[in-house]
């Protein structure tokens, strides 16, 4: 028996009803599941009636519904002038040092031997220095990289809470009432979008300028953008830009076998890009 | 026959029930009003986060009031570029025009950020080499920058094509001029895109110096054009600007 | 920094206090599965380690949110993964695995396994003491022997239901990871079973360790077959788990993905010592040797018949190693999948904080508070099979 070597039984009790055997045992648990059952249904269902919301924000008329949007990059016209990436910085309040960005540009060189090799000097925000020597070099361009708003974002999925979440219209946008800085967004993230916001300690990340879009303007790196690189518009409609856009040109997104689903789509994008 | 429950059972079951009667009201005081109006997130979230403040007016309101300005950017090269490439964010002037004024670059390092030569910029894009450029002297002393056409029509592609031309300074083509092999016409250096260079279309064309037959250029290698890879046009393999490469 | 990484990618987000959760939570699954080899599966051997081992899994399953909870920027919300978790979301699933076991798995198997003990204490104590041991039996205080065989088939019964969640607890983590499908270096099915396994071999060397210097404080005897059991069974979790994470590499290597690269580049640089050093040869080639040869895994009485002062000495050290060899696989996991990049063209470093809030001191503290705990608890609860409970 199981009290063997411990402590010496108590004086004996009077005597028990019947021996309750297994099947009893299983009854009388499943019983008092059943009472709990109710309770649990109650937990998951009964609906909250938490605090005030603030009113307000997107404008009167506009409907989320009737957009859904995406964006363009021609990489043949980008001159990597860096304007996009202060702008975005500008226009975002994002952190001013090396560590954070919505949006940067990176610089290939491919040289003749296939060594390739990539930089983005504090994002790209002033520019990019000469390169040391030409020599040997097959091909060079530059890449502006920023949160892809994936149809199918792995970030939304591993959030424990719901605080980063994809808008009806398309964009994934974090709630930095709610964010309880885990974290798990920014590592879930594959093309390295995401960061942690040093003071606000929640997850921040390019909101594709949100507060512009929903009142008819561009976003900001796209408005800054001297060569036309980058071109905002909706997916899935024919009277947009961006229509325009993958209609004249073989488009691609980053790392398509992750099946995220990008809705940023790179013409003239090279295969060494990741 | 009823089974009498073990003691311990009614008074587990009672602390279960307190612990999940205190989740229920947790969930009804602590979750968000509009949580889930849309999905797995707070509807009031998309409201906050579009009420931010605009920084970047956006050139259709710079147009309202500047109107000659942009009819004159338009028409020129610079007609992509968007006033606050350079002004800076403006909605604030805009909102308060007397009060806040724009500022306007005027110093070279302003213009070099994207006209410096670059060899990983696109060719065809206008660059210069700052340092042997009109040293020391504004950008904006020779080119509007709303209306920023050079003083003088460039006589070299070097100014768009810098890194091909610094790539056919190092080869045996050094000597030739572009218009050796391209023809140009006048419209390419207002209209780029539009209106393009042609390139040698056949073998003839490089045999012209290159045949054993040729006359031309006495010191140009020479090959047999009627059996040397036959199969293909000579810039498959020979890159015309740097031509001696392996 | 060398080669090229993200702008994004220079800070490192999990640090030192996310690589101590999973090393901790896998103590406790690992301390529970080896309390359920002796109730459920009847390992006699090792029933002196039973009540030990459960207090240990309760202590430390008491300090395995403070580091999470430490590292979140807002923990003050922690609450919301209970009021709107996302059901897609492995790490929303933590907050009711971990509820679950604590509640329904450890807090009600100590309870069940200690509802005689309380009773009797409750009896013999006055003023405070009693009031609070009464408390503590929640006025369940029959101690018929209908009462008390039920007090042994619900633990039995927990038990059973015990190992599937232990299984959840430590393997759910592993899955935190193993989902990850943007990060190669984590990104695998086998992630949540070298995980357990893992656990599982850290879970036995704790306990081990625990007993060896607890009764050596008590200056009590030794129980050697129960120590022999001990060892051998961890000797044989270490062979599992070794042979899992053989095939993790031998697979990565033979298959030759893209990442394969960056990868190889950082083990031989960042994580040399971390991975090389420490996880391979320290902890887990030569503890394997030493419980090899003294243990009677391979052979009764020991490949080599070395004396029992002997013989608790090497299980001691080796299960020290152990333990150092488990914490290097969560460092290598968690730090390991952020040291690269993901264009997978760079590396970048981890520096390590001394006494910031993710610091070495912190996280030596947070190691230190379940051993704190588990005193509190023993005196609450003795698990000495030796001692008797005082009785009416």
């Amino acid at each position: 028996m199981r009290d063997e070597g411990r402590a010496p039984a108590a004086a004996p009790a009077p005597a028990a009803p019947e021996p309750l055997n297994r099947r009893q045992f299983v009854e009388a648990a499943l019983k008092a599941c059943g009472a709990a059952a109710p309770l649990l249904v109650a937990v998951i269902r009964i609906p909250a009636a938490g605090g005030q919301e603030a009113a307000g924000g997107v404008e009167a008329g506009y409907d989320p519904t009737g957009h859904y949007y995406g964006m363009g990059v021609d990489i043949e016209k980008c001159i990597g002038c860096g304007r996009c990436v202060a702008a975005c910085k500008a226009e975002n309040d994002v952190p001013a040092d090396a560590a954070h960005f919505n949006t940067w540009v990176e610089r290939y060189v491919i040289e003749d031997n296939g060594e390739v090799t990539v930089d983005s000097p504090n994002g790209g925000i002033d520019g990019f220095p000469p390169l040391e020597s030409e020599r040997g070099m097959l091909r060079s361009f530059f890449v502006p990289k920023l949160c892809n708003h994936c149809a199918n974002p792995p970030c939304v999925q591993v959030c424990p809470v719901g605080a980063t979440f994809a808008t009806r219209d398309g964009v994934v946008l974090v709630d930095e009432k709610y964010c309880i800085g885990c974290r798990y967004c920014i590592q879930a993230c594959p093309y390295g979008a995401r960061w942690f916001h040093p003071t606000k300690r929640v997850a921040g990340k390019c909101t594709l300028c949100y507060h512009r879009i929903t009142r008819g303007l561009v976003p900001a790196c796209v408005e800054v953008c001297p060569t036309g690189a980058r071109i905002f518009g909706e997916v899935e409609q024919r009277a947009t830009p961006l229509a325009r856009f993958m209609r004249m040109n073989d488009v691609q997104v980053l790392k398509p076998h992750l099946n995220t689903k990008p809705k940023v789509y790179y013409a003239n994008l090279d295969g060494e890009v990741r | 026959m009823t089974v009498k429950l073990p003691p311990q059972v009614p008074r587990l079951a009672a602390v279960f029930a307190v612990a999940i009667v205190a989740l229920v009201a947790a969930r009804a005081a602590l979750v968000p009003a509009t949580f889930g109006k849309y999905g797995h997130y707070r509807a009031a979230a998309v409201d906050s986060i579009a009420a931010r403040p605009v920084k970047y007016a956006g050139r259709q309101d710079c147009e309202e009031c500047h109107d000659d300005v942009a009819a004159q950017r338009l028409a020129g090269n610079h007609r992509g570029v968007g006033c606050e490439v350079c002004h800076g964010p403006q909605a604030a002037h805009v909102a308060a025009p007397s009060d806040v004024t724009p500022p306007a670059p005027r110093d070279r390092s302003f213009c070099v950020r994207c006209h410096a030569y670059n060899a990983s910029r696109p060719t065809g894009f206008p660059q210069i080499d700052p340092v042997t450029h009109n040293p020391l002297k504004a950008c904006i002393a020779c080119h509007d920058p709303h209306a920023p056409v050079p003083p003088r029509v460039p006589q070299e592609c070097s100014a768009c094509h810098g890194q091909i031309a610094r790539l056919k300074a190092l080869s045996h083509h050094v000597n030739l001029p572009c218009i050796t092999c391209h023809t140009v016409p006048q419209e390419h250096k207002v209209n780029p895109r539009a209106s393009r260079p042609t390139k040698p279309t056949d073998r003839a064309f490089c045999g012209q110096c290159h045949d054993k037959t040729a006359t031309r250029v006495a010191e140009a290698p020479r090959i047999d054009l009627a059996t040397h890879y036959q199969r293909y046009l000579c810039w498959q393999c020979h890159y015309p600007h740097y031509p001696e490469a392996k | 920094m060398q080669g090229y990484i993200y702008p994004n990618e220079y800070e490192l987000q999990w640090g030192l206090l996310i690589v101590l959760y999973p090393y901790i939570t896998g103590l406790v699954a690992g301390a529970f599965i080896l309390a359920s080899l002796e109730r459920v599966f009847n390992v006699k051997e090792v029933q002196p380690t039973y009540r030990l081992a459960l207090l240990t899994a309760l202590a430390f399953l008491l300090v395995a949110p403070l580091p999470l909870l430490g590292h979140l920027g807002h923990p003050e919300r922690s609450y919301e993964i209970f009021l709107t978790p996302n059901r897609k979301s492995a790490m929303a699933m933590f907050g009711f695995v971990y509820a679950w076991y604590l509640t329904v798995v450890l807090l009600l198997e100590v309870w069940f396994e200690y509802r005689k003990d309380l009773v009797l204490r409750a009896q013999a104590a006055h003023g405070v003491g009693k009031w609070f041991f009464s408390a503590l039996t929640l006025g369940a205080t029959d101690l018929s022997e209908r009462s008390l065989r039920f007090d042994d088939a619900a633990g039995r019964l927990i038990t059973v239901i015990g190992i599937p969640s232990a299984f959840l607890l430590h393997g759910y983590v592993g899955f935190i990871f193993g989902s990850v499908k943007a990060n190669p270096w984590w990104s695998s099915v086998l992630m949540p079973v070298v995980f357990l396994f893992s656990a599982i071999v850290s879970g036995i060397a704790l306990v081990l360790i625990l007993y060896l210097v607890t009764t050596l404080f008590r200056s009590r005897p030794v129980d050697m077959p129960c120590v022999d059991k001990l060892a051998t069974f961890l000797f044989y979790a270490m062979i599992i788990d070794v042979s899992l994470e053989m095939l993790d590499f031998l697979h990565r290597l033979y298959e030759s993905e893209e990442s394969i690269g960056i990868l190889s580049q950082m083990i031989s640089s960042r994580l040399f010592l971390s991975l090389i050093v420490l996880q391979i040869v320290i902890g887990t080639l030569v503890p394997l040797v030493l419980l090899g040869v003294t243990s009677p895994a391979l052979r009764r009485g020991g490949v080599a018949r070395g004396s029992e002062e002997l013989r608790r000495l090497i299980y001691l050290v080796t299960a020290v190693l152990v333990e150092i060899g488990i914490f290097s696989i969560r460092w290598n996991v968690v730090v390991g999948g952020q040291l690269f990049s993901k264009s997978l063209r760079g590396l970048t470093v981890y520096k390590v904080e001394v006494l910031g809030a993710e610091g070495v001191a912190i996280t030596f503290g947070l190691l230190a508070l379940p051993l704190v705990i588990l005193w509190v608890l023993v005196k609450v609860l003795p698990p000495w099979p030796d001692v008797e409970a005082r009785s009416a």
